[in-house]
């Protein structure tokens, strides 16, 4: 019971980090990315590649992971997404559905079809004694590392220099400008970021949530859900929704196997007709 | 009222009367289409299945391209309408295909009048993830009720009667084919009734601005969820199509992929006009065939790379050099009527 | 006489700031009344509550004495409610014949008519002939509204509100971003509205002001400021005090 709590708050917190960066740029920036798992998944196979094949150390791989997917983001963020931001949301959907689709056939061709994990160090492995409770390391690892990663998060948007300017580039680009903020960098850094976040989850999550080429459609609608069930007004509305999903999907699994991910589904639009604008935005007058 | 008003209310009727008459060039498409059943005899089994994903684009286009809905869940409709009908001529319930395609239609048109309710609310964010979500909700249901359905390895032993007790289906696909167009067509007739209507109208005056409709008195939350609902009940047709003249149907039929390829189909042909879904359903498939054998396990690599440029190049510019192409096109085979 | 139109203490704010506090305004049927004040003042706010665009945080809006607070905008319309836009809100990619042909299908409630093509129906098509050449847009009723003349598509947002019939008519500043030269179009067509329709007016130019209007709101940061007759008004020092302070711009 408590091995299931524990393991269903790993896997949410694995969820929040990697859906993070789609509740920052579907939130501030109002960018639907259905490709946002692409950049999962290219963490995950970086790690796979350095750690597996080229014999990297694992948290050097995992620092690769955020790294790769962060350089990737920035580049992709320059050279294609900036020419949709101002399109509609149809535009959008087809421009990103269309990367996730070329992201998972380029990945089929280049790393084949079956599922790969990252090779874990001898010291993550197996399981620790908390008064009775049977621990997994590797879990552990997941919570204090998405732990830290969440309190940074909330810090950066919060107090930080960075996250003012942020604030100040989405309510309205052009005051941002004329005060000297560098808006396209602020958006780049921020996609970036939050593609190194989406490769770090995907390379740390390989060995939970399984990594394969269909990561980003498989995915899509957990982190789908975590952006829409949170509401996007803030971080810590994603926060408590991915951790709300990781435990009921755990223990759905575990309970009421027969149901499979049918509750999660049936869960998501019930929050969704009550709460249309997400569970835990607070409802601005109208 | 003035002399010169009634000339002028003749010429509102006129032209209001000219949105909705047939042109030279539709004439030709239906021509062609029907003369593609005496001609091409060999390829009647991809023609249906042309016609079946024309007439599933075709129920996107009235929610997209004339209500300017973003729906990434139609399948949700159209393998509703799949397991409808398979399962009602399985269990012998309704076997005559016409009756079973009347009744899925129906059944899926009624998820859709209770799915219309939660796609109106919220944002264009929240209707995606109720779209996707009742999509993803019914092919998990589907493949958990394995002893109903079948589950993952579809549904089977079906077996349909001929259609109006007639026509019985062959394996050559000529009757799916001929099935299928008729069905096409009749649905289109009365889709193109519906557009060049009033309520048609005021369809494309809520995709156009929602805010000045509702100060018009039109009542917005109404007439989108009448068109959502037709619209699933063509969308379940299409897949009772697909499985009466396949008898099978799989968890496939509800999956998100089937949902984003429609997407392709209908923004290849271009939204709002009807003929978009068709033309796309041609070219779709065309290229997939080609494509495919090319590169047959990548084919999704060139779906999405298209879906790429087209929004970089940008629909509207697309749209623009289509028309003129076919404008061009039209010209030369003296089809051009007046502008 | 029972007041056409009515608010009772309407209150509405943005985050912290009152766009509307304690509105209480009546306008007389057949009124000819202008609500004026400073940009900003929240005048466009209090349109947007009379028409349900906007939700009021308390008080009621009483339209021939009933309670309209709770309906949606397109149930005001069909009770006589209709409005135009300070910024045009029109349909690019339709025709000024297909606007006006929908604002009149839906008065005459034909709007619903799904089988029937549009402009099958006599009474329908008379009605949007006569529109379209009270409003001088016969002439381009077929073009794309998005290629028109910014003076025509000014006249085509008058033109809608009034193919909806309305008993109550509000306009937001109707004759704004339209050149001198221009406006008598627009204001011919609304001063030969029947005596019955009442009108209820925006507008920042004091000529036009006072040589229409027979009431005269002055709103100033969300309130009634003061109202009165014309000559009140013109008499009143604090009035010109509040507009003195403010730059002769249109929002
Ligand atoms: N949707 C909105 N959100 C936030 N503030 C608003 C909104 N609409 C209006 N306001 C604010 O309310 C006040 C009144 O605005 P408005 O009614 O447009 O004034 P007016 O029409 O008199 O110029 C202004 O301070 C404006 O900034
Ligand atoms: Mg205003």
């Amino acid at each position: 019971m408590l091995t299931i709590l524990f393991d269903g708050i790993a896997y949410g917190m694995l969820l929040f980090v990697l859906a993070s960066g789609l509740a920052v740029t579907m939130g501030l920036m109002n960018l639907i990315n259905l490709a946002h798992g692409a950049f999962a998944m290219a963490g995950g196979y970086v790690a796979v590649a350095l750690v597996n094949k080229a014999g990297w150390p694992f948290a050097a791989g995992l620092l690769a992971a955020f790294v790769v997917p962060a350089l990737l983001g920035a580049l992709m963020e320059r050279t294609l997404y900036r020419h949709v931001y101002a399109k509609p949301h149809l535009d959008q959907v087809l421009f990103t559905i269309g990367l996730a689709f070329m992201a998972v056939a380029a990945v089929d061709f280049a790393m084949g079809t079956q599922q790969v994990f990252v090779q874990l160090p001898r010291a993550l492995e197996g399981q620790i004694d908390l008064g009775g409770v049977g621990i997994g390391r590797y879990r552990l690892l997941i919570i204090i590392l998405c732990g830290l990663i969440t309190v940074a998060l909330q810090y950066a948007l919060a107090r930080t220099l960075f996250g003012a300017r942020l604030r100040a580039a989405v309510d309205d680009a052009r005051t941002a400008r004329g005060l000297g903020i560098n808006v396209s960098a602020v958006f780049a850094l921020t996609f970036a970021v939050g593609s190194g976040l989406a490769g770090l989850g995907g390379a740390l999550g390989a060995e939970i949530l399984g990594l394969d080429p269909h990561f980003p459609l498989k995915f899509m609608i957990y982190f789908l859900i975590v952006v829409a069930v949170g509401g996007t007004s803030s971080i810590t509305g994603p926060f408590i929704a991915a951790l709300l999903l990781g435990i009921g999907d755990v223990a759905g699994k575990y309970y009421a196997p027969q149901f499979g991910a049918f509750a999660i589904y049936t869960i998501m639009i019930v929050v969704l007709i009550v709460r249309p604008q997400g569970l835990f935005t607070r409802v601005a007058g109208k | 009222m003035s002399a010169l008003q009634g000339v002028l209310a003749t010429a509102v009727a006129d032209h209001l009367a000219a949105r909705a008459r047939w042109r030279a060039a539709e004439l030709v498409f239906w021509g062609a289409a029907l003369a593609s059943v005496f001609l091409l005899p060999g390829k009647h089994l991809i023609l249906a299945e042309i016609a079946i994903l024309a007439l599933f684009a075709l129920s996107l286009d009235l929610i997209l391209g004339y209500a300017g809905i973003v729906s990434l869940g139609h399948a949700a409709f159209f393998g509703f309408g799949a397991y409808a009908a398979g399962l009602l001529a399985k269990h012998a319930l309704i076997t005559e295909p016409v009756l079973g395609l009347l009744a899925a239609g129906l059944l899926a048109a009624l998820l859709g009048f209770a799915c219309a309710f939660l796609v109106l609310r919220g944002s264009d964010l929240t209707r995606l993830m109720v779209t996707l979500g009742v999509a993803m909700m019914l092919r998990e249901l589907a493949n958990r009720l394995d002893k109903l359905t079948g589950g993952a390895d579809g549904l089977q032993g079906i077996t349909m009667a001929p259609v109006l007790g007639r026509f019985s289906f062959d394996i050559t696909g000529h009757t799916a084919y001929v099935y299928a167009l008729a069905v096409l067509f009749v649905l289109f007739v009365v889709a193109r009734r519906i557009v060049h209507s009033p309520f048609g109208l005021s369809l494309m005056s809520i995709r156009g601005n929602p805010l000045r409709a509702g100060a018009l008195g039109v009542p917005v939350n109404a007439r989108l969820v009448a068109i959502y609902t037709v619209a699933a009940g063509y969308a379940g047709v299409a897949g009772a199509l697909l499985t009466q003249t396949t008898a099978f149907c799989s968890l496939d039929v509800l999956s998100f992929d089937r949902s984003a390829d429609l997407l392709l189909v209908l923004i290849i042909g271009g939204t709002g006009y009807l003929y978009g879904g068709l033309i796309g359903a041609v070219v779709f498939k065309l290229l997939q065939d080609a494509l495919a054998t090319l590169t047959p396990q990548y084919w999704q690599f060139w779906i999405g790379l298209i879906l790429v440029i087209i929004v970089l190049v940008g629909r509207e510019r697309m749209s623009g050099w289509w028309h003129a192409a076919v404008a061009q096109g039209a010209r030369r085979l003296g089809l051009r009527e007046r502008p | 006489m029972s007041a056409a139109l009515e608010t009772v203490g309407l209150v509405k704010s943005f985050g912290g700031i009152a766009a509307t506090s304690n509105v209480s305004l009546a306008v007389a049927r057949g009124a000819r009344h202008a609500l004026i004040g400073p940009n900003g003042a929240g005048k466009t706010t209090l349109i947007n509550q009379l028409t349900g665009v906007l939700t009021p945080d308390a008080g009621r809006v009483l339209l021939e004495g009933s309670d309209i607070t709770a309906l949606s905008p397109h149930r005001r319309v069909r009770r006589g409610l209709a409005r135009t836009f300070q910024i045009n809100q029109l349909f690019a990619d339709l025709s000024p014949l297909e606007s006006v042909g929908l604002a009149v299908s839906e008065r005459l409630g034909r709007g619903h008519d799904w089988w029937r093509v549009a402009g099958s129906r006599s009474t329908v098509d008379d009605s949007i002939a006569e529109i379209l050449e009270r409003f001088h847009l016969a002439d381009v009723m077929h073009e794309r509204t998005a290629h028109l003349p910014y003076g025509k598509q000014r006249l085509l947002e008058i033109a809608l509100a009034i193919a909806c019939g309305p008993s109550v008519l509000l306009l937001d500043e109707p004759a704004a971003g339209v050149p001198e030269d221009e406006r008598h179009d627009i204001l011919g067509a609304v001063a030969a509205l029947p005596r019955e329709v009442t009108v209820l007016f925006i507008e920042h130019d004091m000529d036009l002001v006072f040589s229409f209007a027979e009431r005269i709101t002055v709103l100033v940061n969300g309130a009634v400021f003061t109202e009165g007759t014309p000559q009140e008004i013109a008499r009143d020092e604090r009035v010109k005090a509040v507009y003195l302070g403010e730059e002769p711009v249109h929002a």
